[in-house]
Formats: structure tokens, C-alpha cells, sequence
């Protein structure tokens, strides 16, 4: 579904990415770990077009999207939730779904109804701005926000960072459903070793700007794969 | 104090003029982070269309040129962004000198195409005259321009609140690169926020026309103080740049009235330095991201 080769990125003169490959199936649960300031985050941002890479091709669906604007990768289903809980900070709950809504080709609103019934709480907040929603709640209406898009494909950079332990259960079970009982492909960066081991069907460790190991959830047991992820 | 109560409404006339100038500079500067230096020539173009638009609709020119030159201006505008600007974004020093270059040469093209000498716009006669309340004076075309100021706040404020397009602007004023991940084609929000915000300085131009003569260089006496009031106000804020440009034409008028012009401008530029150094960040803040 997703298929990423010699992906290279740089901020000016230096450069994080050199060439990493990577690929997801159709309903399958990727797992990009690595350490703090590996390029975790910059390689997302790459495949999104957030970042214009340097070299490589990002393929989805069999569709060579590379240079396509990000806007326009999103409308072919890719979801992305950035890192950092991001929100429209002075749009309510429900502006900040409909604002997303009204830029997608489907324009149904049941998507909106879908999108809330996997995060049910935020129902009764949807007429709250959210800035002032808690770091959490914020979270849970990033993933709301890309959910509207109906993807098909969902990338998320650390879901549960800085989140309070409460909803980061709520946070990890909605994304073990998205992926279970919907099918949907995840491409989830994640730092805590447990949440992957316990959600991954693969999983590519970055360092030094590459992949330096890729394998199924039950690899990362590995001591050696461990080491790799040490801070 | 008769006369003084007269410069009421020149202060919140003056102030309604600077408001429409600056909603358009507050939206360009806070939403793409350019320092469009040309807007003040997009009042100029709106000034000149009420000139032009006289030899076919006489007296009621002004009226007529309200949407011919919000058009005019706008398409001013959105070429700009379209030929020049957009190459030039995350670099506001550049784009600050090439819009102060295209500035200068639509200034002197004003001077080859209408001379360099003032010409004047006749008002539509039901703008002469106005009401007396309480021993001060009312004039009519003082009134219609803060009539059409708060229509165009209004229209703003609908079209931010209660429509798609203005819900996408908001949504890239606030978070642009979360817009992009959220389907928004930002580019197309940008063009359309040039648009308005261009139109809107040729509404203003128009509204000059009912209170002064017209020049080439009409758009430099505005502009400085349209900036002084996105800068009080704070940035991409409609609430902000209504009261900074209120209260910025009513300083401007009274400290006028009590001194004289230059000195008024020390005064405002005085006022205006102590504000800030109270609240950097203009009156409201919006988090917001400039282009990079
Ligand atoms: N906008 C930027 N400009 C310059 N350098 C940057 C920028 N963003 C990130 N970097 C650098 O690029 C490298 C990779 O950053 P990135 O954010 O991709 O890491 P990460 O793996 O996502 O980290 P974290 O786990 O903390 O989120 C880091 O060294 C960082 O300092
Ligand atoms: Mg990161």
C-alpha cells in the first residue's frame, strides 16, 4: 500500500534521511521506532510531503505521489496526525472536523458521526475551542480530524507522547480497533517498546539516517534490536 | 466645544477608512506573513476607479465604483500574489523590497496615465449636508463611510464564521501546515485571502473620494498608519484592528485638532511605541505560522 525507497531529506545543509526504505501492506500495523531526534518525525513528514525530500520516491496505492502537494495526498487517504497533538487552536471541536470535512472529495457527513464515535467524549465538547482542550482530548481530536478524511492508510507520529496515562489507553485502544475491526494500515511511530510489541505486525528501527533493522513484533525481543533503541 | 464635537466624526471616519486598509494587510500579514508594501496602492487604484467611473455615472460615480473597484483591486491584488509574491514567501525582506517596488512603478504609472496634480471626485449629492445632534455636525458622507466600514466587518465576520471558504482561512491563519494535512489546498486560500484583502483597499480608495482629493501618492498617507494598526491590534485579528483603528483615527483627529498635523504624528507614533511596550504582541494574539 505504501512503499518508500531511498528516501533522503535535509534541513539546508544538514542531513537527517539517507535513504530509507520502507513498505506497509494493505491492513497491516508498521512501526517506526528509534531514538529521540533519529528523524522519526522527518521521515513522516517526507512521505507526507510536509518536508520535500532530497531523493526517493513515496509509491501509494501504486501511485507515485513524490511530488504531489501534501493536500493532495491526503485526499487520496492518506491520514496524517502530526506530532504534538496540532489543532486549529481557535476553531471549536466541531469547526475543526467541518473545516476538514468541507476540504474532502466525499463531503459525507456521516464521516464527522464516524470520527466521534470512536473518540465518544469528544461529542460533548464540540462547541469548545480547542485550545482549551487538555493535551489529551486535543490528541484524541487530531486522530477525530484524520479520521473525517476517511483514510486509508493512518500515520501517526507518537500518539501517546506527553499524554496523560488516562486517555493514552483510550488513544492506544482506538488505534488497535482503526486497525483490527476496520482494517485500516497504520504507519505508527512510537517510542515505548510495550504499545509496539503489543500492536505492530512489523516494525523498522531508524539510525543514523537508515533502517538498521526491520522485522515482525516478535524480533523486537531481541537483545540486540533493544540496544538499538537504548537512549 | 462645538468644533471639537465636530471631530468626532472625522476621528471614526478616518479610523473606518484605516480599518478597511488594515483587515487586508492583517489577513496577508498574518495568515501568508507578508509585508505587502503595495496596498497602498490598491487604495490608490480604488480612488481612481470613482475618478474614471464619473464620465459614465456622473455624480453617483462613487457608489457605482464601491464593487468595480473591491473587483479591480482585488484582481490588483491576486496577480501579485500570483506573479511575484508566492516565490517569495519565508523570505519577508525580499518580499517586502519587491512589493515596495512594484509600489513605486504603479505610483508613477498613476502619474503618466491620470498627471501628477490632485484630481477631485464630485460626491453623490444625498452625501451633501448632514444631521446636527448636540450642537456638533454629522456629515452625511462621514456617516456612509462608517455605515460601509461596518457592513464590510460585518461581511468579514460572515464570511469567516459562517462560510467554507472563510472556515479554510481561519483553519491556515491558525495551523497552515495542519490545514495542508487536513486536505486544505492552502495555496487556493491564499490567492482568495489576497483577493479580499486587495478589494478591500479599493473600497477604502473609494471611500477617500468622499473626503479629500485624490493623488498618486494617496496610498503612502494611509498605509503607514494601516500598519500601525495591525500592529496594535495584533495579528489576523478581526476584534483587534476594529478597536486599534478606532481609537488610532480618533488620536489621529483630536491630537490634530489640538496641535497640528506633524506633531499629531509624533503624538500617535508616541502612543503607539508605549502600547507596545505593554503588549508586544498587539491587543489579541493568534498563534499562527508564517510560511517557510
Ligand atoms: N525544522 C528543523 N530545522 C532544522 N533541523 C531540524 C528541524 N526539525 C528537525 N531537525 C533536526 O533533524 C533531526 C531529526 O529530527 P526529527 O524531529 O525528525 O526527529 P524525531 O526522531 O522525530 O525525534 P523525536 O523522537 O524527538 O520526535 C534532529 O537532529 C533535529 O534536530
Ligand atoms: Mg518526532
Amino acid at each position: 500500500m505504501l512503499e518508500v525507497t531511498g528516501l533522503e531529506a535535509a534541513y539546508g545543509r544538514a542531513r537527517v534521511l539517507f535513504g530509507v526504505d520502507l513498505s506497509v501492506e494493505a491492513g497491516q500495523l508498521m512501526c517506526v521506532m528509534g531514538r529521540n531526534g533519529v528523524g522519526k518525525t522527518t521521515l513522516l513528514n517526507s512521505v507526507m510531503g510536509v518536508l520535500t525530500p532530497t531523493a526517493g520516491k513515496v509509491v501509494f496505492d501504486g501511485r507515485d505521489v513524490t511530488r504531489l502537494p501534501t493536500y493532495e495526498r491526503v485526499r487520496l487517504g492518506m491520514g496524517y496526525v502530526p506530532q504534538g497533538h496540532e489543532t486549529f487552536p481557535q476553531l471549536t471541536v466541531a469547526e475543526n472536523l467541518q473545516v476538514t470535512l468541507e476540504a474532502t472529495r466525499h463531503r459525507d457527513r456521516a464521516a464527522v458521526a464516524e470520527a466521534l464515535e470512536v473518540f465518544p467524549r469528544l461529542k460533548e465538547m464540540l462547541k469548545r475551542r480547542a485550545g482549551f482542550l487538555s493535551g489529551g482530548q486535543q490528541q484524541q481530536l487530531a486522530i477525530a480530524r484524520a479520521l473525517v478524511t476517511r483514510p486509508r492508510m493512518l500515520i501517526l507520529d507518537e500518539p501517546t507522547e506527553g499524554i496523560q496515562p488516562s486517555i493514552v489507553l483510550e488513544i492506544e485502544q482506538a488505534i488497535e480497533r482503526l486497525h483490527k475491526e476496520r482494517g485500516l494500515a497504520v504507519l505508527l511511530v512510537e517510542q515505548y517498546l510495550e504499545l509496539a510489541l503489543r500492536l505492530a505486525d512489523g516494525f523498522v528501527i531508524l539510525d543514523g539516517g537508515m533502517v538498521r533493522h526491520s522485522g515482525t513484533a516478535a524480533d523486537l525481543r531481541d537483545e540486540e534490536v533493544r540496544r538499538l533503541l537504548a537512549v | 466645544m462645538e468644533s471639537l464635537l465636530n471631530q468626532l466624526p472625522i476621528g471614526l471616519s478616518i479610523g473606518a477608512v484605516l480599518l478597511l486598509i488594515a483587515l487586508g494587510l492583517t489577513f496577508t500579514f498574518g495568515q501568508m506573513g507578508v509585508i505587502n508594501m503595495a496596498h497602498g496602492e490598491f487604495i490608490m487604484a480604488g480612488a481612481y476607479t470613482a475618478y474614471m467611473l464619473q464620465d459614465w455615472a456622473g455624480a453617483q460615480a462613487a457608489a457605482v465604483a464601491l464593487p468595480v473597484a473591491f473587483a479591480l483591486a482585488g484582481t490588483m491584488g491576486w496577480v501579485l500574489e500570483r506573479t511575484a509574491i508566492r516565490h517569495f514567501y519565508g523570505r519577508p525582506l525580499d518580499t517586502l523590497l519587491l512589493t515596495w517596488g512594484v509600489s513605486l512603478v504603479l505610483q508613477q504609472a498613476a502619474r503618466d496615465l491620470f498627471g501628477a496634480p490632485n484630481v477631485q471626485v464630485v460626491a453623490p449629492s444625498w452625501l451633501n449636508g448632514g444631521v446636527t445632534i448636540g450642537g456638533g455636525t454629522l456629515p452625511y458622507n462621514r456617516l456612509f463611510i462608517m455605515a460601509l466600514a461596518i457592513a464590510c466587518v460585518a461581511g468579514i465576520w460572515a464570511y469567516q464564521n459562517r462560510s467554507a471558504q472563510g472556515r479554510r482561512m481561519r483553519a491556515v491563519m491558525q495551523n497552515r501546515e495542519l490545514a495542508a494535512c487536513s486536505g486544505v489546498a492552502t495555496a487556493r486560500v491564499d490567492q482568495l485571502t489576497f483577493f479580499i484583502g486587495s478589494g478591500l483597499a479599493g473600497v477604502a480608495g473609494v471611500a477617500l473620494t468622499l473626503i479629500g482629493p485624490v493623488g498618486p501618492s494617496i496610498g503612502t498617507y494611509y498605509i503607514v498608519d494601516a500598519f500601525l494598526v495591525v500592529v496594535a491590534g495584533g495579528l489576523g485579528q478581526l476584534r483587534g484592528a476594529v478597536i486599534a483603528a478606532l481609537a488610532l483615527g480618533m488620536l489621529n483627529s483630536f491630537a490634530e485638532f489640538w496641535t497640528n498635523a506633524s506633531l499629531a504624528k509624533v503624538i500617535v507614533f508616541a502612543a503607539i511605541i508605549v502600547f507596545l511596550q505593554f503588549r508586544p504582541q498587539g491587543m489579541f494574539v493568534l498563534r499562527s505560522r508564517a510560511l517557510t
